[in-house]
């Protein structure tokens, strides 16, 4: 148990996806100008990595790993298809992005009110594909990818939930005008990494 | 609309409307893969290939795309060129890609590819969309190097590995400055770098 309490606490702080890994940084600082929509885009993100991850994590494991078909028999044992590893996960996360939309809208349509917009734009978020890509190169079993995926979908949400809290009030602040806008909330961001970074010493 | 020229869609989005400054596209990788000029370029080659042929490829096959599953069929073109190129960069240039493999996969999801292939290639005949491609992933290029040139050259005193300022821990004069060597340098100096081209393009100014 304390091994998965760890992984997840690493997850969210050490290793976050937007602050440490820079992953997902379009939507990052596009969809951060108000708290209230950061949060229903992080909350969506959270959804997303807890179902892709674990998804991928079984698609690598029984069907693109070096030597994953063998339980197909020994024969296909010398397989690797690990070139086709890519093009499957990114689909298994479109796929994912289009059934929860409609999950959504049939059964939760309040909630897929607020998220609307949001979904389609979150299988273009690296950070998902980030978080199967490290899930391959970390080669977590089943159970370690499902904290994962929700530990750095977490951990991104409230990197994005703190971004659009400073950039709420850097509104009313006076900035030099070159650097209104992006440029400021790329040095904001920085400042946040650094900060961010003093938990590697965990 | 006009119809677009080639010289256009190549020389604009360099310096007037650059997909990082700009645009906001494609930032992931520009933080990720900026610690040294080499591997700087050899992404920046990566993505330029990306774009301009997935802008080609989707704009061929515009007129067939039912708008309903465009996404997906976006990301299939896409993400087998990028399959391509990372096969390829493997077999040319393996010592330098094994840092930089995952953000090569993540070429992918980079916005920059999705947003041209969106926003221009679905709407405009093959050639001049891979022009648009090239283009844009050019003025990409140019951050990317003009950041990985900064960070390399004043973090750890070398340009493309061969010592240019002389440290001192080698009997020079020069202190490499550690912090440019931590990913956050790159949001500064990306800051720093929209500030300069704001304050040269004035008409590129937020207002809010």
């Amino acid at each position: 148990m304390d091994h998965y309490i760890q992984l997840f606490l690493k997850s969210v702080f050490v290793e976050n996806m937007a602050l440490a890994y820079f992953l997902g940084m379009c939507t990052f600082i596009a969809i951060s100008k108000n708290v209230k929509t950061a949060v229903s885009l992080g909350v969506a993100v959270v959804v997303i990595m807890a179902l892709t991850i674990p998804a991928n994590n079984l698609i690598f494991q029984y069907l693109v790993k070096p030597g994953a078909l063998s339980w197909l028999g020994s024969e296909y044992a010398a397989y690797d298809l690990s070139f086709l590893g890519l093009i499957s996960y990114i689909g298994t996360i479109a796929a994912m992005v289009q059934i929860l939309e409609m999950t959504l809208d049939k059964f939760f349509p309040s909630l897929y009110q607020t998220l609307g917009i949001f979904l389609p734009l979150i299988t273009v978020n690296c950070a998902i594909l980030g978080g199967s890509l490290f899930m391959v190169e970390r080669d977590y079993n089943f159970v370690e990818s499902c904290v994962f995926g929700v530990g750095a979908g977490f951990g991104w949400a409230l990197a994005i939930a703190a971004l659009a809290g400073i950039r709420e009030k850097l509104k009313y602040s006076d900035i030099p005008h070159g650097l209104r806008g992006l440029g400021i909330t790329f040095m904001t961001v920085g400042l946040m990494a650094l900060a961010f970074m003093s938990f590697g010493g965990m | 609309m006009a119809e677009p020229k080639i010289k256009d869609v190549l020389i604009e989005p360099v310096f007037n409307n650059n997909p990082i400054a700009l645009q906001v596209l494609g930032i992931c990788s520009a933080l990720a893969v900026t610690t040294k000029l080499e591997t700087s370029i050899i992404m920046s080659v990566a993505v330029i290939a990306v774009t301009g042929c997935s802008n080609a490829a989707v704009s061929l096959v515009r007129k067939f795309i039912p708008s309903s599953i465009r996404i997906i069929v976006q990301m299939t073109i896409i993400a087998s060129l990028v399959i391509v190129v990372d096969q390829v960069l493997q077999a040319v240039a393996y010592e330098q890609t094994k840092s930089i493999s995952v953000f090569v996969g993540l070429i992918i999801t980079n916005c920059i590819v999705m947003g041209r292939a969106e926003a221009f290639a679905m709407k405009n005949p093959p050639l001049i969309s891979f022009f648009d491609g090239v283009g844009n992933a050019m003025g990409y290029s140019v951050i990317l190097i003009l950041l990985g040139f900064v960070r390399e050259l004043f973090g750890s005193g070398k340009l493309l590995g061969f010592p240019v300022l002389p440290l001192t821990t080698d009997g020079g004069w020069y202190v490499p400055n550690g912090l440019l060597l931590l990913p956050p340098s790159a949001f500064f100096l990306i800051g720093a770098l929209i500030w300069l081209l704001r304050t040269w393009k004035p008409e590129q100014i937020e207002h809010d």
